[in-house]
């Protein structure tokens, strides 16, 4: 066993650890909120996978950027690893939230700003594993993702924005009436994010590994058929 | 100063290393045949020697400056695998076109002389799409000499040319040598090519095999490259 | 000024070919005016929501028919390899890039004229009663549109599916652009001036067409030499 299985497996034993742990706390020693009940537990999974998803997104943008400096191929296998956690965090971020508003708004979905815009990013995102499907060429592949993640992320702010005036026009249920939190409450809400941040690392490391496996499976492939 | 000097490039498809290591150079006024099985690299280097490609690793420098700067491509004329006219606008208005975009003095002017010495002024107005293969390939051809570029990079010149547009061609050819211009031309009709070539450069899977001057040996025996310099 | 002159000459040539073959266009404006035509079945055209609905409605034309000029874009140099050839001619990426975005630009500023006054019969709107401010925000918008289409036609040219590629790319980065463009276009139908918070609506559409013309221009290159 390598090193970097060693790491792995250190990491994911520690997020596993620590995440009964903060279940165990949020089941039997965190009150119940007074005006949501029990539900409102889903937060504590809900706002971390938004900030893990969003950290995923710009660290593609970075790893795209290098990539597009260096020519090294490690950074295009970061960036469509990372993009693909943090799409995955970005399903929970709104699938978490959909059952929330389920429960405490009586529908699934809203067209609130900050569902829109986060399903507008999770889809600007989802092109571009799109893009990189339909290219066959790993370096071609690797060069238009990058272009890809540089425009998606510069659309990113304009599209909260945008979203955000268009729907304040139309009064809409917010999250938390002025977004103060309990103290508790926000310790437990970062608190969780630690090892949810563990768990997307895990997941980077391995799809950089098969990702990198899989470029040099594409590469003896090659060199086989050229002789 | 070489016409041309490829510098050690290398360039990767993914972890696949398409070209390795390549280095030659070609001095002004020489005509270099570029041969190599389909498939050894000779496509991918001409693409990065015309600056549609970038090496991963390496320089190529034409007349000493870098073939990716866009005032050096004013230098060159390309025959690719496509004709690289436009079906839909007429044989003028392409000539023109290009003459425009290599911003020569005056377009119109270089344009009706070219369509005069490939025999196409009497069709200029004609669309593309309406002409014959062989009058495609000589407007193909005059579009890559038009801005009488100092170096000439040809893939595959000489496949599916006509009688005419050959003879045009290896005529242009000629009197471009002998003004002291640059040739390199990627090759599988040997004949024609060891005729006019006067070095040789023979790509293996990648990398540079042979590189020299073109012997007696290989005007008599065309295949001779390939077998003493080829793969088993 | 060899730059511009070189932008002018990319741009008159995708003019002159589309003109002639008039693939794109002919395309593009039936596909707008189909649209235009299906949004009465999805509502009542006459009644007073048209008014609060149009600029969308607009857009949403505009958006399907440039999908149709901008596919054509690049599209249009595969034949013969002819990008092959522009991108070794000394013409840098840049002016390519702007030449061609500037000839979509004019056929879908062309469409989108065509297409205002059949909607304002179609839907009994008065869309004229602020000209200046609409056509104002047609411009700005329709810029922003194409710039984005023309650098995805780019990226998308040589892969498969590329028809069904462009738009499933393009539509969400345009977002704000489309959003801004149908809140300023239903104000202005509704005739009233651009005036307060609706100005935000206007820097913002100014702040995109900026920047990502800045980023096609700089990205340019990367996207077409590999």
């Amino acid at each position: 066993m390598g090193l970097r299985d060693k790491i792995m497996i250190g990491l994911g034993a520690l997020a596993a650890v620590l995440l009964t742990r903060n279940i165990w706390v949020m089941l039997t020693g965190l009150p119940d909120e007074a005006f949501q009940g029990a539900i409102f537990r889903i937060i504590f999974f809900h706002v971390p996978a938004a900030f893990t998803c969003f950290l995923c997104f710009f660290l593609a943008l970075v790893a795209g950027v290098v990539y597009l400096v260096r020519k090294n191929l490690q950074w295009d296998a970061f960036a469509v690893s990372v993009t693909e956690v943090g799409l995955a965090f970005g399903a929970i971020n709104l699938i978490s939230g959909m059952i929330w508003a389920r429960i405490i708004w009586g529908i699934w979905w809203t067209w609130d700003w900050r569902l829109t815009s986060m399903l507008v990013c999770w889809l600007l995102y989802a092109g571009y594993l799109v893009l990189r499907r339909a290219i066959e060429e790993t370096t071609e592949r690797a060069r238009l993702g990058a272009v890809m993640l540089i425009l998606n992320f510069s659309v990113v702010p304009f599209v909260f924005f945008s979203i955000k005036w268009f729907r304040t026009q139309h009064p809409q249920p917010v999250l938390f009436g002025d977004g103060k939190m309990d103290e508790i409450y926000r310790t437990m809400l970062y608190g969780n994010w630690v090892p949810l941040l563990l768990i997307a690392a895990v997941l980077v490391m391995l799809r950089m590994r098969q990702e990198n496996q899989q470029r040099e499976i594409d590469a003896l492939r090659r060199a086989a058929h050229s002789f | 100063m070489s016409a041309l000097a490829v510098e050690a490039v290398w360039k990767f498809y993914g972890d696949y290393p398409a070209l390795r290591d390549i280095r030659f150079s070609v001095e002004r006024g020489q005509c270099i045949a570029l041969l190599g099985r389909n498939g050894a690299g000779k496509t991918t280097l001409i693409r990065i020697l015309a600056g549609l490609s970038r090496p991963t690793k390496g320089f190529v420098r034409l007349f000493g400056r870098d073939a990716g700067e866009r005032a050096t491509r004013a230098q060159v004329g390309i025959i690719g695998h496509g004709i690289g006219i436009y079906d839909e606008l007429s044989a003028l208005e392409n000539l023109k076109l290009f003459a425009g975009l290599y911003a020569l003095p005056s377009p119109a002017r270089v344009a009706a002389e070219w369509l005069e010495r490939t025999g196409l002024d009497r069709v200029k107005d004609g669309l593309v799409r309406e002409f014959s293969r062989g009058m495609r390939q000589r407007l193909a051809v005059a579009r890559a000499f038009l801005h009488n570029p100092q170096l000439l990079l040809l893939d595959e010149p000489f496949t599916a040319l006509d009688d005419r547009a050959i003879a045009l061609l290896q005529g242009l050819l000629r009197d471009a040598l002998h003004e002291g211009r640059t040739v390199l031309m990627s090759t599988h009709q040997l004949r024609e090519a060891m005729e006019l070539a006067t070095h040789v450069a023979l790509i293996n899977r990648g990398r540079l095999a042979y590189t020299g001057e073109r012997s007696p040996e290989m005007l008599a025996d065309p295949g001779y490259l390939y077998r003493v310099h080829g793969e088993a | 000024m060899t730059f511009i002159r070189q932008i002018l000459t990319v741009a008159a040539k995708d003019l002159r070919s589309e003109i002639r073959t008039k693939e794109a266009i002919n395309a593009s404006l039936s596909f707008a005016l189909v649209i235009l035509l299906l949004f009465s079945f999805a509502f009542d055209p006459t009644s007073e929501t048209t008014r609060e609905i149009a600029g969308g409605l607009l857009w949403l034309a505009f958006a399907f028919a440039g999908v149709l000029i901008l596919n054509r874009s690049f599209a249009r140099e595969l034949q013969n390899d002819c990008l092959d050839m522009l991108n070794a001619s000394p013409v840098p990426a840049p002016a390519l890039f702007l030449g061609k975005a500037l000839a979509n630009y004019v056929l879908l500023v062309g469409i989108e004229a065509v297409c205002l006054p059949v909607f304002g019969v179609f839907y009994n709107v008065t869309w004229y009663t602020h000209l200046g401010q609409l056509v104002l925000v047609l411009l700005l918008a329709t810029w922003g549109i194409t710039v984005v289409g023309t650098v995805f036609s780019a990226l998308t040219v040589n892969l498969r599916l590329r028809e069904i590629m462009l738009p499933m790319l393009m539509y969400p980065v345009l977002i704000p652009c489309l959003m801004a463009a149908m809140r300023l276009s239903t104000v202005l139908i509704d005739g009233q001036p651009i005036t307060g918070d609706d100005l935000a609506w206007l820097r913002l559409l100014i702040g995109f067409d900026i920047i990502f013309t800045s980023l096609a221009v700089v990205l340019i290159d990367t996207v077409l030499i590999g």
